[in-house]
């Protein structure tokens, strides 16, 4: 029986694992429900991109203060993540802080004592987050497309954090007033919970201080099993996604808009003077399914647009720029990429239940995503240089455009007399083409 | 105009080509109060001596509000129409003065035939100052507070925040900044074929928001280098009743009146 906790582990580690990656294969088949999109060229750019952006966090700098305190979590969880792999090892061999035999007694101290200040750093700043979350009235952080689900995953995830982090500090004291008292073998140093909790435990006997250290040990490890597990159902997806999305992100500049290519072939046929109307197009194939234009479910999005809709950390810095949210319009660009998600969501449910994609009769153009959204926006790219992790909401809002004027004709009115008169006037306005030099007469 | 503006057509016709080519667009062809900034532009280019021909009557719509709007088919239609032109009359470097078109045909002609140098009419003249062909003093605008509104589809749109500055800053004015400025700058409200219908319902419309930024650091004069921020921001002085106040003037403008042209 002496080996049963290194098997109880085993299991929770490999059960833990696999329900992770099942949630991430079905993530990268959701993505693939949306149309292949070629975004390999400059791989050198893309590289230096995700460097700067997602490992250097380069877009957070414009809030100083939540930059500092995203850091603190940050590097808080890529450190965290090496003592996982102390963990993992103690638990399948049953050894004790396994790292210090390779370390070696004083760069394992240096390694445990910067653990502990990280540690008590994640604690402040998810504090502070929780705080400013949820009393202190960030509007980006309060507004209503934020309520239910969005608002308590938030604080769940802080919650989780500070959790993991007390438990933490639970097992390095017990086990440093263990060590005190030579039941085991000193190695490392704990400065924070030697100084702040061991006082606390000093009274308590060997037996109840090895209960605590091991059972904050195993809180510790189940606790980050099922974070991990949770991610699927979470916005902090981004703590992974932020790397491929970021890899992916549109170089070219914001301004340049993408040129329907099967548009181009149509418009030359009918510019050719040559060209006889009535003719069939030679390399016309009879079974073709006519090219939707524009976008009016996830299906006619590109794989570039989900994983964007993954990686959105609901933070609201798009919102907070948008002109059109600022002056009271419906349109939030963070609502455009949390439907988009919803609705993959949405379609993924059906998937899972049929084994296929089955229609479900809804879209996500008017069934999430509302007309009056989608008009109201400027093109104005405010959102697309906000979010940090290089989310492109504004070429979701133009491939419905796209979908309601190419496909239905659905355009406001004023819209569509500006749109007659380019094509007839070649001008916006009703102005007669050959008055296009009048200004010089003046 | 008291020289004459020569088109592509009459350059061609003397078997001559210009040094560059002025892509008015439609407002800055048809908009009474837009025509100025074409007239100020080409003011500045007679008076340095620089070679420059319109299309005329041969200009079309570069589509950009068509596409924005969502209508694709509109803008290639106009797109490939203007591109068979240019490259009729072999055009090399194309100037403008609004952002929308220098967007447009730098971008998203390319991919449709269309290779141009394009520039801003703020880049050039800015390298027309650094060739020293153009001189600037500005003295006359001596103790002038001027902001200035960062169009979107020159500054985030296409990364150029310094050029219209540059300019401003040889005026010998104050140069003060909006709270939102350069890559946060707001919107005027005009972009995305938003200039050709009514708002979507809100609390208040985008260039009285905009506007209001600009009014508080209580300029003499709001700069602007695009001619639908140049309305945007006009309405939106007059919304405020502070038009007997504050000028709203493009960057050529404000360079044509320091050279008293
Ligand atoms: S591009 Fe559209 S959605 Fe994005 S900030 Fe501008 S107006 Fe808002
Ligand atoms: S799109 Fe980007 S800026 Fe907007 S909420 Fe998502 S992560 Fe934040």
């Amino acid at each position: 029986m002496q080996y049963i906790d290194n098997i109880i582990f085993l299991i929770a580690l490999v059960v833990g694992f696999g329900l992770f990656f099942r949630s991430l294969k079905e993530i990268y088949r959701n993505i693939k429900l949306g149309r292949p999109i070629d975004r390999t060229d400059r791989p050198g750019d893309r590289w230096r991109t995700m460097a700067k952006v997602a490992m250097g966090q380069s877009k957070m700098g414009k809030r100083p203060i939540a930059a500092i305190l995203h850091l603190f979590v940050y590097v808080g969880f890529v450190i965290i993540n090496i003592e996982l792999l102390e963990i993992i090892i103690d638990g399948i061999f049953g050894t004790h802080r396994f790292l210090a035999g390779i370390m070696g007694d004083s760069f394992y101290g240096f390694f445990t004592a910067t653990l502990e200040v990280l540690a008590l750093l994640v604690i402040v700043a998810v504090v502070i987050f929780f705080i400013r979350r949820n009393f202190y009235g960030v509007k980006r952080l309060t507004m209503k497309e934020l309520f239910g689900w969005p608002k308590q995953d938030a604080n769940w995830i802080l919650i989780i954090e500070f959790a993991l982090m007390t438990a933490f500090f639970t097992m390095n004291a017990s086990d440093w007033v263990l060590q005190q008292r030579n039941v085991l073998a000193a190695h490392g140093s704990f400065p924070v919970s030697s100084n702040l909790l061991a006082p606390l435990f000093s009274g308590l006997g060997d037996g109840t201080l090895t209960f605590l250290e091991r059972g904050a040990w195993w809180f510790h490890f189940l606790g980050i099993l099922f974070f991990m597990n949770y991610l699927y159902y979470s916005k902090h997806l981004h703590i992974i996604l932020a790397f491929p999305n970021t890899w992916y992100a549109n170089l070219e500049p914001k301004g340049k808009f993408k040129n329907l290519a099967s548009v181009t072939a149509e418009i030359k046929l009918m510019m050719d003077p040559n060209a006889d109307p009535y003719a069939a197009q030679p390399d016309a194939d009879p079974n073709a399914v006519p090219e939707k234009f524009g976008a009016n479910d996830i299906f006619d999005l590109n794989q570039v647009q989900l994983l964007n809709a993954y990686s959105c950390t609901e933070c609201g810095r798009c919102t907070a720029v948008c002109p059109a949210n600022i002056t009271g319009k419906k349109l939030s660009p963070r609502k455009i990429m949390m439907d988009t998600r919803d609705r993959v969501e949405e379609v993924a449910k059906v998937i899972n239940k049929n084994g296929k994609w089955e229609d479900d009769g809804r879209k996500l153009l008017d069934d999430h995503i509302q007309r009056e959204e989608i008009w109201a926006c400027t093109t104005c790219n405010a959102c697309v240089e906000a979010c940090p992790v290089l989310i492109d909401p504004l070429s979701i809002i133009m491939e419905m455009r796209r979908f309601l004027v190419m496909e239905q004709s659905a355009a406001p009115q004023e819209l569509n007399l500006m749109m007659t008169n380019v094509e007839n006037n070649a001008a916006p306005w009703q102005y007669n083409q050959a008055d296009r030099l009048n200004w010089a007469k003046d | 105009m008291d020289f004459t503006i020569k088109t592509m057509a009459e350059y061609a016709a003397e078997g001559k080509s210009p040094e560059v080519l002025f892509w008015v667009g439609c407002a800055g062809s048809f908009d009474d109060r837009a025509k100025k900034i074409t007239r100020a532009f080409c003011k500045i280019l007679n008076k340095i001596n620089v070679e420059f021909a319109v299309l005329g009557p041969e200009e079309s719509c570069t589509g950009d509000p068509a596409k924005r709007a969502g209508n694709e088919f509109v803008f290639q239609m106009m797109a490939l129409t203007n591109i068979e032109i240019l490259n009729a009359y072999d055009v090399k470097k194309i100037v403008t003065a609004c952002p929308h078109c220098f967007n447009t045909i730098k971008n998203e002609y390319p991919n449709l035939g269309g290779n141009y140098e394009v520039i801003h009419h703020t880049q050039f003249l800015k390298q027309l100052m650094e060739e020293g062909r153009l001189k600037i003093e500005g003295g006359s605008f001596k103790g002038k507070k001027i902001t200035f509104h960062d169009p979107c589809y020159l500054g985030r749109g296409n990364n150029e925040y310094e050029a219209p500055r540059m300019l401003l800053e040889k005026l010998d004015a104050e140069l003060v900044e909006m709270k939102r400025c350069r890559t946060n700058g707001l919107c005027c409200g005009a972009g995305g074929a938003q200039m050709f219908k009514e708002p979507e319902k809100g609390d208040k419309d985008i260039n009285v928001e905009r506007t209001e930024e600009a009014l508080a650091e209580t300029p003499n004069i709001i700069a602007t280098g695009c001619p639908f921020c140049n309305t945007m921001m006009t309405d939106g002085i007059k919304h405020f009743n502070k038009n007997t106040e504050v000028e709203v003037k493009d960057i050529v403008e404000l360079l044509a009146e320091a050279e008293d042209l």
